[in-house]
Parts: C-alpha cells; structure tokens; sequence
C-alpha cells in the first residue's frame, strides 16, 4: 500500500477529472482474442457454482437468471457491509489519475477502461446510482448509472482483462486497491454464473483431485518420478524423495505446474536435488500427493471459493502430522497463504513456529501462518555457508530477474531472490528501476488470464514487461530471464517467444540446483535441461546434440 | 527545388505532424498518455512509435539501399505493437499511408509546384512500397500469435501426461435431485 500523501503532494492532485469523458456511451465489444471463453456447467456443477449452463460470451444472449439484477445487487450490498475496504474505496476515489496510466494493459493497449480508475468506476458508477443519494438523484451527472444488461457486459469484459496485480494501488495516493475491486466485481458476476473456462476447469479440477489439472496422486508420483530419472542420468545420483509420509517434520506443497510444465519441471528437480542435499543434515520432509497444488484459482472466483480450495493444505498438514509446511515457487498462492489463510482456516495451532532445520533460523513472518516460501528458506542456508555451490556452471547463463506481482507487491519478497541468483550465478543484470521491485511490470497473463485464446490481451498486457527484458537482452546480452512464480514459468515463454525470443525463462531452484554439489555425485556435463555446461560443449557433439533437440521438443 | 531538400528541411514538422495522426488512431485518453513524455519504460508504446517512425522516416528519404535495409526493424517494432492492440489488419498497417497526408498538409503550398511533380511520385511510390512490406510483417506477427495460441492449446492437452494416462478430468456430472 502507499504511504498517505504528504500535504505537498496532495496539492498536486488535481480534483477535476482530466479524462473520464464519455466512457459510459462507449459500447463494450467483447472480442475474440481479448475476451476468455466460458466455464463449462459441469465444472460449475461439481463445486456448486450458480447457473451452470452452456454459454458462450461472444452470443448475444448470455443466459442469465431471471432475477440477475436483484442477485447482483443484494450481492453487491452484502458485500459493502462486509469488507470495510470496498466501501471506502467506492467512496474516497478522488479522480486524480495518479493510477491511470499504471496498469500495464493500458500501457500495452490504449483502451481508456484499462485504466484502473476507470476498471474501477465500472462498479462504483453502479454503486453511487444504487446507494448513494447525489447518484439517485443526479444520475450521469454524479458519475451514476443503472446496472443494465450492457453493464454487467461491460464488467465482465473488464473484470477479466484484470491481472489483480495491484500495481496501481502502488501509485494511488489513498492507497486505494483496483485489485480487491476486480476481485470483488468477479465475485459478483459469479453469483450468476459469469466466469472463464480457464479459471472455473482448474478449480473443479483442483477441488475433485488436488490440482489444477486433474492429475491423479499415482500419477503425481510417476510425473516426480521421470525426474529422478532425468537427475539420475545427470548427476549419477538416484534421489528417493518421500511422499505423504506421515511424521515428517515438514510438508512441501508446490504448484502443480512445477510438476507437469516446463520449465517449471527443471524448478522441481531443483527442490528435489536441494531436499536430498540437506536430508544428511537434517532436513526431513515430505511431498503430499493430496495436497498437491499450491495455486489457488479459487481465489480468482471468489473468497469462499479461494477458502475452500486452501482449506486442503493445513488438513493434509493436520492428517500427516508435520510441524510445519514449506512452500514452492509460486506467485497467487503466496498472496493466499500470506493474507488469508490464517483467517480463511487458521489458526493453525496444531502446527509450530517455522525454524530451519539446518541454520536454526527462526522464520518469525510465518509465526502465525506457519508456512515458509522456499526463496527464504534457501536465501537463509546460503547465508549460513550451508550450501556447496559452483556457480560457474551457470556462466552460459546472462540472468535477469521478473519480480512476479504477488510475492514482490504482496509480501516483500524483493532481496531473497536476488541473493540466491547472485549466488548461483555470476552474470545478473537488473531492469530499469521503474520495472522491478514493487513496481515490477505484470507478466500480462495473472489472475487466471493464462488462456490460450486471449492470446493478443497476454500480449499487449505483457508488453511493458518485455520491453525492459528487450532492453537488458540488448544492452547485456541477457538471455535468461529468472522468477519465482508458476505462472510466470507459464506464461513469460509465450512473452518471449513474442517480444524477445532471445531470452529463455527459468525458476530460480533451477539456478540453484545446477551450481549445487552433491555429495558423490558424477562430473556433470549438462545443465537440468539436458544441455551442456559451459566448457563442456565440445564434450561429445553428437550426444551434446541430441540431447538439446530432446529438451526443446 | 528538389522534393527531398523540402522534405528535409521541413522534417521536424513532417514527422511530428505525422505522429501526431498516428496517435489520433488510437482513443483521446491513451493519445494523451502515449504523447507524454513518461520514459521509454513507462510508456514503451508511445516512445517505441515515436522513435521508429523518425528513423523510417530518414530512412525513407535517404532511399538508398542501406536506408531501405534498416527499414524493417523500424517498421517491425511498431507493428509488433499495432498487431496486439485494437485494430482490423488495414488500420494496424494504415498507418503508413498517414505520411502521405502529412507531407500534403505541411507542404500544402509547394507540392502542386509541377517542378517536384516527378519526385513526389516517386516518394510517393516509396512509401506504397513501405505499406505493402508493412503488410508482410503484420502477417509475420499474427502467425506468431496463433502460433503461440496453438502451443498454448497443446500445452493444455499436456501430451505426456494425457499420453500415459495420468489425468482424470472431472466427469460429466449431474447431481442427484
Ligand atoms: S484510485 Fe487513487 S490514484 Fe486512481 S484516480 Fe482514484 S484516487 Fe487517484
Ligand atoms: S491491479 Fe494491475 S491489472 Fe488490475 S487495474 Fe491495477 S494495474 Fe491494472
């Protein structure tokens, strides 16, 4: 959140909108490309979601209830009573377009509703007509309108074109959050049963079997299981990770995107190669195949939703009996774990106050939640020289780092990552200062937006990111580009192979796991991705060959 | 007079004139931003257009081989933003017929002079040229983008997974009433 404006910089708000003209006569065109298709009933069904029916955005007719506007505005009243939050922010907006031009979909594409203040006038617009007496009264004229149908069209266009990164919110003088807006706006159109099929499929999928896509506990297994293949052939070492074991002083829970997509898989060898290193010094640990997504696509429907997809961790750490629970690379998940899980399902009194097995280090901000993200957890052990590390296996390696929006935005997690790339690697180059740290540039694609078919709005959204990676590719040779977020691993290729398809992306675990020296192990010739270390390309050019054609297929 | 001493000579006007309609492309709210002059981080759209079209415009003057080469990054930098944003193909790439208006209209007294008759045919004709290479890059970048779409599509499908049989989608479901 912002610090409050000092009177100095108040005087520099303008109270008169500069812009905001006309925006309520322009039409909404729900376009393909831009908008997301629709949730499938049986997704719907299976978590109880309201008015699962085959619908498509794109069709005039959307199918809604007959009584849709009294559900979204008692909805909406509901709400105003019960997060104190909305309603100052629906009140104290003073215009100023401090905001405006922060969103990075508005950077990227020029649509005047992408402006936050404007994403934000949407609901509030509808707010002052229904609850305040000037917008009863006055109408247009107060900034009001009546909730029609074209409305909630609108909402819903807008609403999903959102990655609740909260970067305005960064430059807002109040403090005032876009993101909880848009959260709240997708909240309300899901109580008649307008949501995204990218977002509604992960949560069926993830509520039925644990994860966003369905895959089975055995088959989590296997997954994990041609890892240690890949590490075995790598480092000569057969690790033997263990899994639901009950006892185990800690539960590692990670999203299931590190185990079924790259590069995210070369990050979960990395946990792997990480967890067998400190297993002789103590670390005990488990994977759960029950617990078995860290994301929470819940939280992009709504807060009930978010609260009953969570709700699994501190069970399955409740069932196996652990003292506390580490968690993986990942980006919403920890804006879930760090800000709501304590009061979704909390207090977890049955579990103790993170400390590090190997350092002794108490983790004092997971006090209360008692979950650690494994970027501290591995910034401590290097820290306390518990690490073996040959950094110069990464020299092929040009890094820069993505601040992904929630762990940077929502928890601080600003130097850690850093501190663990320096260390793994000697090339590191940051992006221009207005890019990274807390006003770190969306990837484009957050908040449930990784779609395939709203390709161009991943793109234009991303584009302010891309641009400072183009930058540091062109300026240092960059060509690797770092995170600590599942989605990012997800979606930055895509970005790249647009903007800048020099530059490759990474989890930083990944780093670590290549530059770590295992006990015993073979000298190694290839990275995690199966291609050569630097100084060994010349090792066996045939093999070195094949190998890296295999790792790109 | 030659077209090109006039074109040279009055550049600063021609190009600004040309942004200028450029940006009148785009709605009143993002014209305004993407005019500022937030740094090429802040605004990567409005300072990427506003670089890459003074160089195509140089580039264009100097007509010579080398200016026609360094042409297509240029133009591929801003395409590559036009082909994401909210525009049919003709008004991602029209654009650059918007040259041709700029020059009629700061050089309003002087182009019907018969002396650069001829030249301003062929410039004319340079800049058709540029529009239809234009063309040919917009449709690079639209691949692009579907191939990418059709990556994401198999992505979802995840191959091995699907392949080994390790994933159970939830079911038709109805529940029982
Ligand atoms: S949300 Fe904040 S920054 Fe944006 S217009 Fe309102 S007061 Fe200004
Ligand atoms: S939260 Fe992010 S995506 Fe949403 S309006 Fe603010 S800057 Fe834009």
């Amino acid at each position: 959140m912002a610090d409050v404006p000092k009177p100095k910089e108040l005087v520099k708000i303008r109270h008169s909108p500069p812009f905001l003209t006309g925006w309520m006569n322009t039409p909404t065109e729900i376009k393909q490309g831009i908008a997301c298709y629709a949730g499938k009933p049986k997704n719907l069904e299976y978590v109880g979601l309201p008015n699962p029916r085959e619908w498509s955005p794109f069709d005039a007719d959307w199918k809604l209830p007959p009584n849709w506007k009294k559900i979204i505005l008692d909805g909406l009243r509901e709400r105003l009573e019960k997060f104190r939050s909305l309603k100052i922010f629906m009140d104290i907006c003073v215009r100023c377009g401090a905001c405006a031009d922060k969103c990075h979909f508005f950077i990227g594409g020029g649509d005047p509703k992408n402006m936050p203040v404007l994403r934000a006038e949407l609901l509030r617009s509808v707010y002052r007509k229904e609850y305040t007496t000037a917008g009863k009264i006055m109408g247009a004229f107060a900034g009001a309108r009546e909730l029609t149908e074209d409305v909630l069209k609108e909402w819903w266009s807008y609403f999903f074109q959102c990655t609740e990164c909260r970067r305005c919110s960064v430059f807002c003088p109040y403090g005032i959050d876009t993101a909880e807006i848009t959260i709240i706006g997708r909240e309300l159109l899901n109580l008649i049963g307008l949501n995204t099929d990218w977002i509604s499929a992960p949560v069926a999928n993830c509520y039925r079997t644990g994860n966003h896509l369905g895959i089975q506990p055995h088959a989590y297994k296997d997954m994990i299981d041609f890892f240690l293949d890949d590490i075995e052939d790598i480092t000569g070492i057969r690790l033997e990770p263990s899994f639901n074991r009950k006892g185990a002083e800690i539960l590692f829970i990670t999203p299931s995107g590190d185990v079924f997509a790259d590069p995210g898989t070369y990050t979960c060898m990395g946990y792997l190669m990480l967890f067998h290193y400190l297993e002789s010094m103590g670390l005990d640990i488990t994977w759960s195949t029950y617990a078995s997504e860290g994301g929470n696509f819940g939280y992009f429907t709504s807060h009930e939703m978010a609260k009953r997809l969570n709700a699994k961790m501190y069970a399955e750490a409740k069932r196996l009996g652990v003292r506390w629970i580490l968690g993986g690379e990942c980006g919403h998940m920890w804006r879930v774990v760090n800000q709501y899980m304590d009061t979704f399902n909390g207090p977890a009194d049955f579990l103790e106050e993170p400390v590090s097995p190997i350092t002794g280090t108490k983790f004092e901000n997971a006090k209360s939640t008692k979950m650690v993200h494994i970027i501290e957890f591995t910034a401590d052990l290097i820290k306390n020289n518990k690490l073996k590390l040959d950094p110069s296996r990464n020299d092929n390696l040009k890094i820069t780092f993505h601040d992904s929006c929630n762990p940077a935005r929502g928890m601080g997690l600003l130097d850690e990552p850093r501190y663990v790339i320096q260390n793994t690697c000697k090339y590191f180059y940051e992006m221009p200062e207005n890019t990274i740290r807390e006003q770190t540039f969306c990837c484009g694609s957050g908040a449930g937006l990784n779609a395939g078919e709203d390709m161009e709005l991943r793109m234009r959204g991303g584009m302010p990111r891309a641009n400072a990676v183009k930058y540091v590719h062109e300026k240092y040779d960059v060509n690797m580009l770092a995170t600590i977020c599942a989605i990012d691993r997800a979606v930055l290729p895509d970005l790249m192979k647009y903007w800048v398809p020099e530059v490759d992306v990474t989890g930083v675990h990944e780093l670590v796991a290549n530059a770590l020296i295992l006990e015993g192990e073979k000298k190694r010739t290839t990275d995690l991705r199966g291609e050569p270390l630097p100084g060994m390309e010349d090792m066996d050019e045939e093999e070195g060959a094949e190998q890296t054609e295999g790792a790109e297929a | 007079m030659k077209l090109e001493t006039l074109l040279l000579e009055k550049r600063s006007n021609i190009v600004t004139h040309w942004l200028d309609l450029i940006f009148e492309t785009y709605p009143p709210d993002a014209q305004r931003f993407f005019k500022s002059r937030a740094d090429r981080f802040d605004n990567p759209v409005g300072r990427t257009i506003t670089e890459e079209t003074e160089k195509l415009f140089d580039q264009l003057l100097r007509g010579d081989e080398a200016g026609l080469e360094n042409i297509s990054p240029a133009l591929e930098n801003i395409i590559r933003i036009r082909a994401t944003q909210d525009f049919t193909p003709s008004q991602a790439i029209g654009f650059i017929f918007l040259l041709k208006r700029s020059i009629r209209e700061v050089l309003k007294k002087e182009m019907d002079h018969k002396d650069i008759l001829e030249d301003r045919l062929r410039f004319e004709s340079r800049i058709d040229d540029l529009a239809l290479t234009a063309f040919d890059i917009y449709m690079k970048y639209r691949e692009k983008l579907y191939e990418i779409k059709a990556d994401q599509a198999k992505k979802q499908v995840s191959g091995l997974l699907r392949q080994k049989g390790l994933i159970c989608e939830v079911p038709e479901w109805r529940p029982i009433s």
